[in-house]
């Protein structure tokens, strides 16, 4: 079954008096537990596609169903809703509450999803013992680590269960051999069954994908398998 | 209705977060509600505080008593009219008496301006009244020591003294005055009696704890050329329904011991308390208006401080708002949050500043009155929430209907 299928989609921005077209004309299907990357320069309409596919913005013309539902034309809160339930984000860089210890920031999507306080942290605490940050909950996010920040959106990407895990960039602020620990856990998550689709413009990462996407010039400029896809050290995940 | 308790509970949990982690903005928020909800609940138990003597006051007086005097109190009929009036006198009250029917008691009363000592103490400038005994009659005195003077000692202008609280207090600092003898002007008189204090400061040349009361004979003995030269008669109507009953009969009588014509204008004035309490009503009335108005105003204040703290608040918090609708928070999910953050800064200064309120009080009461009402907790309480809510909707729309992708760029 489809989880994101997305018929002629268009984006255009209103920049003063002028037009500006992120998208031109984009069809794009993804089915559950893909491992898809989507690739292309600044300005290829990258960053627009990713806040489409993430329930973040809505199309100017075209049709995207979520799981067999039309969002196109949804409002603020139904999207606010989707995104809650069916999207985990994680960003470049971290996008985590800076106040917030660990696990208040893993249970943040909980809370929107009004979920009652006691199960909603054992199942924060769960989600971080998955990314290895056992002994890390209640540390803010300015004493972690880059890797074990980036770690903590992860599980709080995962905590609602979501349809899709939405990767924007998730090691462009590590360094590589941190970044080839975020890929290996995206792995790991991925062999679970669960659906990602990973933003990036560094070809050895979209390569940790089964499938790239490429952009350019708001046009889908190739879509393709993965021939020779990298193993992730699991080793190193599991650490 | 849980739903919505739910996320009231999350809300505020979140609002209480911020709150703890920016101390030191919460608390410089929170100064202007404190200073506002203090300046607001201070003046209105000082406000009431007045009140509230000033009516203790007035009942000692008697709400019943009707005073026929040369002069109308509150008129606006021009004086050199009134100046003009025959003086009332003592004979012209005897002679009223004998005829008027209604009243329950009457007496005549003058006044004489001394200066009051005993030993080495004094009190300068008093008002010394002269009545006869049915004078207690016509007001709701009680007394802390001793008694009015007798009919004996009422009709044979003896030399005897009943003083207000402030004038035994003043003389009499150990409370002993009874039966002492103590100089009116240069007269020696014997205190048969010591008010209660009738507690009403306001009502100044009136108020009974600063005045003395003699014979009516006593008066005319010793002070005839200070004395003033004009009669007035207290008259106590049978009860305050029966008052207008008895001033109409008041008026007839007067112009008999007048021997007016029926053409001829009355050359007296009936009073009564209502024009107190009319002219007093008033000026209660515009200080009320003015302070509440200028303790509002430093409340106002405090709500503008609120609002900017709270734009400045959202501006800073962009990526934190960003992040939360990312994840899924609803419009409503983040206005709650702002707006429970404001109410909450505003009802910790607003019961912070009522402590403050009630401390102002208790020392301004040295002074002048104050009574701290228990309705006004809930008013600043309330005051306090609805100016949180006010002064926090604006930031809270504005960080609510947010773009999430904007957001999440700001840095």
């Amino acid at each position: 079954m489809n989880i994101i299928n997305i018929e002629h989609i268009a984006k255009i921005y209103q920049v003063g008096s002028e037009e500006v077209h992120a998208l031109h004309d984009v069809s794009l299907k993804i089915d559950k537990n893909e491992y898809v990357a989507i690739m292309g320069p600044s300005g290829s309409g990258k960053s627009t596609l990713m806040n489409m596919l993430g329930c973040l913005d809505t199309p100017t013309s075209g049709k995207y169903d979520f799981k067999g539902v039309s969002v196109s034309d949804m409002s603020d809160n139904q999207l606010a809703a989707i995104r809650n339930r069916e999207i985990g984000f994680v960003f470049q860089t971290f996008n985590l509450l800076a106040r917030s210890d660990a696990l208040h920031n893993v249970e943040l999507p909980l809370i929107y999803a009004g979920i009652p306080s006691h199960e909603r942290k054992e199942r924060a605490y769960s989600a971080l013992v998955d990314v290895g940050l056992k002994d890390r909950i209640h540390h803010k996010p300015n004493e972690l680590s880059g890797g074990q920040r980036q770690r903590v959106a992860i599980a709080r990407a995962l905590v609602t269960r979501p349809a899709i895990i939405l990767a924007d960039e998730p090691t462009g602020n590590l360094d590589s051999k941190t970044g080839e620990e975020i890929m290996a856990v995206l792995h790991e998550i991925h062999q679970k069954g669960n659906t990602i689709i990973l933003v990036t413009h560094e070809e050895y990462i979209a390569e940790h994908a089964a499938r790239i996407i490429r952009l350019r010039d708001g046009l889908i400029e190739r879509d393709e398998l993965v021939v020779n896809r990298k193993a992730p050290n699991l080793k190193e995940a599991v650490n | 209705m849980n739903n919505f308790l739910f996320e009231l509970r999350e809300s505020m949990v979140i609002a209480l977060r911020a709150i703890k982690g920016n101390k030191v903005r919460s608390i410089l928020t929170m100064l202007g509600i404190i200073i506002g909800i203090m300046a607001v609940v201070t003046m209105s138990t000082a406000i009431k505080g007045i009140d509230n003597s000033f009516q203790k006051g007035i009942s000692s007086l008697g709400t019943d008593v009707l005073y026929v005097d040369k002069w109308a109190w509150y008129t606006n009929e021009e004086w050199w009219k009134m100046r003009n009036r025959k003086n009332l006198t003592i004979e012209e009250y005897e002679k009223f008496r004998e005829l008027a029917k209604l009243p329950v008691a009457s007496a005549p009363d003058t006044k004489t301006n001394q200066t009051v000592k005993y030993g080495d103490r004094r009190v300068e400038g008093v008002f010394i009244h002269g009545s006869t005994s049915e004078y207690i009659r016509t007001v709701n005195f009680d007394f802390s020591q001793g008694r009015f003077y007798s009919d004996i000692e009422g009709n044979s202008s003896r030399d005897v003294v009943v003083i207000g609280s402030e004038i035994a207090k003043n003389l009499f600092p150990r409370g002993d005055a009874l039966d002492k003898t103590i100089k009116v002007g240069p007269v020696d008189f014997k205190v048969v009696g010591v008010l209660k204090e009738q507690g009403s400061f306001i009502l100044g040349p009136w108020n009974p704890d600063n005045l003395v009361y003699i014979p009516i004979g006593a008066i005319f003995k010793h002070f005839s050329n200070e004395a003033w030269n004009t009669v007035t008669f207290n008259i106590r109507a049978p009860s305050p329904a029966m008052v207008a009953e008895t001033k109409d009969e008041i008026e007839g009588v007067m112009r008999k011991v007048r021997g007016l014509t029926p053409g001829e204008e009355d050359d007296f004035s009936i009073n009564q308390q209502e024009g107190l309490i009319d002219n007093y009503n008033k000026i209660v009335g515009v200080i009320q208006i003015a302070g509440l108005f200028i303790t509002g105003l430093s409340l106002f204040v405090g709500a503008i401080g609120i609002m900017n703290i709270m734009f400045v608040s959202v501006k800073e918090r962009t990526k934190e708002i960003g992040i939360r609708k990312a994840i899924g928070a609803k419009r409503r999910a983040i206005l709650g949050q702002f707006l429970l953050e404001s109410s909450t800064i505003c009802l910790m200064g607003g019961f912070i500043g009522f402590l403050f309120a009630v401390l102002l009080s208790m020392m301004i009461n040295q002074f002048i009155p104050t009574s701290i009402q228990y309705s006004a907790v809930v008013i600043a309480i309330l005051i306090s929430l609805i100016t949180g809510i006010l002064a926090g909707f604006a930031p809270a729309y504005t960080a609510a209907k947010m773009d999430p992708v904007e957001a999440l760029r700001y840095e």
